[in-house]
C-alpha cells in the first residue's frame, strides 16, 4: 500500500470535489427553481472559460477585469438563453425539456470547438508561486484559491437562500409555483435569475479548472460528471449536491488508486462514478438528501 | 385531434376490428407498397451516393423505431440507445467471427442478445422514471462504451472488429446495390412488426403506461413487466439496426457509438414525431440528410461568395451545430414533429378549397 499516494489522491479528490460540488449546486439551483434538468451545464463551464481566456489573451486585460467581464457576459447569456429557448418550453413534457438542453449542449460544444479549436490552450500565468506546501503535500495555489472561492460561493448561496429577498422568492417558487405567483413573486424573473446565477457560478468553476489544466472541450465533460454527484446527493438538495460532489471527487481518485495499485483495468477514473450512480438509483432512488416523490391518486 | 385528420371525413367504423387495421385506408396501403417498390427499383437509376444514404436511413431507421417504441409509445426515456446499437454491431461480428454462425442468422441473434442486455439495463426503469431514468440510461451508455473499449474478447478492444458481408445461398450482398435489398427487407419486416405490435394487447399496454401509468396499473397492467419489456423490444430493434450497420461498413469500432449518436437517435424521433411509426422514418431521413445538405450549402456559399476557409474547416462543427439547432427549433416550433406537418398538409388538400 502506498499511503502517501492515497493521501495525496484523497486531498486531490476533495479539491476537485468542491468544484464538482459548486457545479452540482448550479445544476440543482436550476432544477429546483424551474424543474429543468440542464444537460448544458458543462457547456456553461466551457463558454465561461473560453470567454475569460479570450478577454485575457486577445485584449491583454488583467485577470481580475477579464474575470469580471466574463461574469457579466455569462449573466446576460444565462438570461437570454432562458428567455429565448427555455421559456417556450414551460409546461412541455419532460422529454422535450431534456432534449432542448441536450440540443443546446451539442450546439454550443460544436460552436466553441469551431471558434477556439480543439487543442488545450493554457491560461496566461496568474500566480508567481508554482506550488505551495500544505501539510507536506505540494498543492497548486490556483487549486487553493479555487477551493477558497468554492467555499465562499457555497456560503454565499447559503446566505442568499436564507436571507435575501430574491433567494426567498426562489425557494417559494421551488416549493409551489402557483402559490408563489399568487403572493406576488414574478416567476419569470425567478427563472431568469436562476439561469443567470447558474451560468455565472459555472463559469467561475470553468475558469478555475481552466487556469489549472488549460481550456479545452474536455471541460464540458464536467457537466456529465455532475450527474453522479447530484444523484448521490438527491436532485433537489443544495447541501446534497455539495456532499455528492465531494463524494464523487474522492471516489474517482480512490478508484484510480485502486485501479493503478491492484486491479489494472484502466479508465476506472471516469467510469466508477457511473457504476455508483446505477447502484444508488437501484437502492435509494432519491439520493441521500432528496425528497421522495409521493404520488397520490 | 391529430388522429382524426388522418382518417377520411367522419368515422364510419362499425367494428372494433376496423379501428385497428394495419393501414388506415386502402390508399395508405397502396402508397406504402408503391414506396417499397420504388425503393426496390431505385438501384436501376440511382448511383452509389444515393444508395448509401438510403441504406443509412434504413439501419438508423430501424434503431430509431426501437427508440420510438420506448420513448414515444411507452413514455420512458433513454439516453443510451447508441450503446445498444453498438452492442448489436459487436454481437453480430462476434457471433460470426468467433462462434461461426452465418451472417444471416447472426443478425437476428445479435438482436436477441441485445434484448437480453437491454432488459438488464432496463431493470432500473421498473423503479424510477422521468429524469432519474434519463440519468440512469446515460450511465448505461458510458458503462457499455467502456465495456466495448475494454473487452478484447468481445469487441476487439480499441482495434475494433471486422464484420463479414451478408451471404445467402452463396451470394454475397457486398455491393451497395445488393445490400440495399437486405436493408429494405429488414426495414419492411421491422416496421410492419412494430405497427402490428402497436395494435396488439402488449402495444396498447405500452400506450396505457405512457398516458397514465396509475390508471394502467389499476386496469391490471403489470407496470414492471411492460417497462422492462419495452426496453427489451427497443434494444432488439437497436441490435438489429446495429448489426446491419456493422455488416454494411465491414468494420466496427468503439468510437462510432458515442453519446452524440444517442442524441441523434432521440433527435430523429423528436423531429419525426413521438409515437408515430411513419414519422420515425421521416425523422431518420431528415437527420441523415441534414449533414449532406449542410455540405451542399457550404459548397454553394463557397461558389457564390468565394472560398471562405473558416467555413470549410468548420464543416464538421457546422454539421453538429445544425443537429443541435434542428432539435431545439423543432421542439420550440413543431413539437409534434414532421408527421404532424404532414397530416396538416393532407388535411389541407382534403378540404381544399373550402377549408373551414
Amino acid at each position: 500500500m502506498n499511503w502517501e499516494l492515497l493521501f495525496q489522491l484523497v486531498i486531490n479528490g476533495l479539491i476537485v470535489g468542491t468544484l464538482y460540488g459548486v457545479v452540482a449546486m448550479c445544476f440543482v439551483l436550476i432544477y429546483k427553481a424551474s424543474q429543468i434538468v440542464n444537460f448544458a451545464q458543462g457547456e456553461f463551464l466551457l463558454i465561461g472559460a473560453w470567454t475569460c481566456w479570450w478577454f485575457l489573451t486577445t485584449f491583454g486585460l488583467p485577470f481580475i477585469w477579464g474575470f469580471l467581464f466574463t461574469l457579466i457576459f455569462m449573466m446576460a447569456f444565462g438570461i437570454v438563453l432562458q428567455v429565448v429557448v427555455l421559456r417556450p418550453m414551460i409546461g412541455e413534457p419532460i422529454i422535450s425539456v431534456i432534449m432542448v438542453t441536450i440540443g443546446l449542449s451539442i450546439f454550443f460544444q460544436a460552436l466553441m470547438n469551431w471558434m477556439f479549436g480543439v487543442f488545450v490552450q493554457p491560461f496566461p500565468p496568474i500566480f508567481e508561486a508554482k506550488a505551495v506546501n500544505v501539510m507536506g503535500l505540494n498543492v497548486q495555489p490556483v487549486y487553493l484559491l479555487g477551493m477558497a472561492i468554492s467555499i465562499a460561493v457555497m456560503i454565499g448561496f447559503a446566505w442568499f437562500f436564507k436571507f435575501s429577498k430574491m433567494g426567498l422568492a426562489m425557494r417559494a417558487t421551488a416549493f409551489d409555483q402557483q402559490v408563489a405567483q399568487s403572493l406576488g413573486i414574478s416567476i419569470k424573473r425567478v427563472f431568469a435569475m436562476s439561469w443567470a446565477i447558474s451560468a455565472m457560478v459555472s463559469a467561475l468553476a470553468g475558469v478555475v479548472i481552466g487556469v489549472v489544466n488549460g481550456v479545452s472541450s474536455a471541460l464540458s465533460f464536467i457537466g456529465i460528471k455532475v450527474f453522479p454527484a447530484v444523484i448521490v446527493g438527491g436532485l433537489d438538495s443544495v447541501i446534497g449536491a455539495v456532499i455528492g460532489g465531494l463524494i464523487v471527487g474522492v471516489l474517482e481518485n480512490v478508484a484510480e488508486f485502486a485501479d493503478g495499485q491492484f486491479l489494472h483495468l484502466g479508465n476506472l477514473y471516469t467510469i466508477a462514478p457511473f457504476y455508483v450512480l446505477i447502484v444508488i438509483l437501484m437502492v435509494k432512488p432519491y439520493g441521500l438528501f432528496g425528497t421522495p416523490d409521493i404520488e397520490r391518486i | 385531434m391529430a388522429i382524426s385528420v388522418s382518417r377520411p371525413c367522419g368515422q364510419f367504423k362499425t367494428r372494433y376490428r376496423n379501428d385497428t387495421t394495419l393501414f388506415a385506408t386502402p390508399v395508405t396501403r397502396a402508397a406504402c407498397i408503391a414506396g417499397i417498390v420504388l425503393v426496390a427499383l431505385s438501384p436501376l437509376v440511382l448511383d452509389s451516393y444515393y444508395l448509401n444514404l438510403m441504406i443509412q436511413i434504413g439501419y438508423y431507421g430501424i434503431a430509431a423505431l426501437g427508440l420510438n417504441i420506448l420513448v414515444g409509445f411507452t413514455g420512458q426515456i433513454s439516453l443510451g440507445h447508441s450503446a445498444f446499437f453498438g452492442f448489436g454491431a459487436f454481437a453480430s461480428a462476434y457471433l460470426n467471427n468467433v462462434v461461426g454462425i452465418p451472417v444471416w442468422l447472426a443478425i437476428p441473434l445479435a438482436g436477441v442478445w441485445t434484448t437480453a442486455v437491454g432488459m438488464i439495463f432496463g431493470i432500473p426503469a421498473a423503479r424510477i422514471k422521468g429524469l432519474y431514468l434519463a440519468i440512469a440510461t446515460l450511465a448505461s451508455q458510458f458503462i457499455l462504451e467502456d465495456f466495448f473499449a475494454r473487452a478484447d474478447w468481445f469487441s476487439g478492444g480499441s482495434s475494433g472488429a471486422l464484420a463479414n458481408p451478408f451471404e445467402l445461398f452463396g451470394f454475397a450482398f457486398d455491393s451497395d446495390q445488393a445490400f440495399l435489398y437486405v436493408v429494405l427487407g429488414y426495414v419492411v419486416v421491422m416496421y410492419v412488426g412494430a405497427a402490428n405490435l402497436m395494435r396488439s394487447r402488449d402495444g396498447r399496454a405500452f400506450v396505457a403506461v405512457r398516458d397514465h401509468y396509475l390508471s394502467a396499473e389499476i386496469m391490471g397492467i403489470n407496470l414492471t413487466k411492460y417497462r422492462v419489456l419495452s426496453f427489451g423490444v427497443s434494444s432488439f430493434y437497436a441490435g438489429v439496426g446495429g448489426a446491419l450497420f456493422g455488416i454494411y461498413l465491414g468494420f466496427v469500432s468503439v468510437e462510432a457509438f458515442d453519446i452524440l449518436l444517442s442524441i441523434q437517435f432521440l433527435g430523429m424521433i423528436i423531429i419525426g414525431g413521438l409515437g408515430s411509426i411513419a414519422g420515425t422514418l421521416m425523422g431518420t431521413a431528415f437527420m441523415v440528410l441534414l449533414p449532406e445538405v449542410m455540405e451542399q450549402l457550404v459548397a454553394g456559399i463557397g461558389q457564390v461568395a468565394g472560398d471562405i476557409p473558416a467555413l470549410n474547416s468548420g464543416l464538421a462543427y457546422l454539421k453538429q451545430m445544425s443537429i443541435g439547432l434542428a432539435i431545439v427549433l423543432f421542439l420550440i416550433f413543431e413539437p409534434d414533429g414532421l408527421i404532424h406537418r404532414w397530416r396538416l398538409i393532407k388535411a389541407y388538400w382534403k378540404l381544399y378549397p373550402f377549408s373551414y
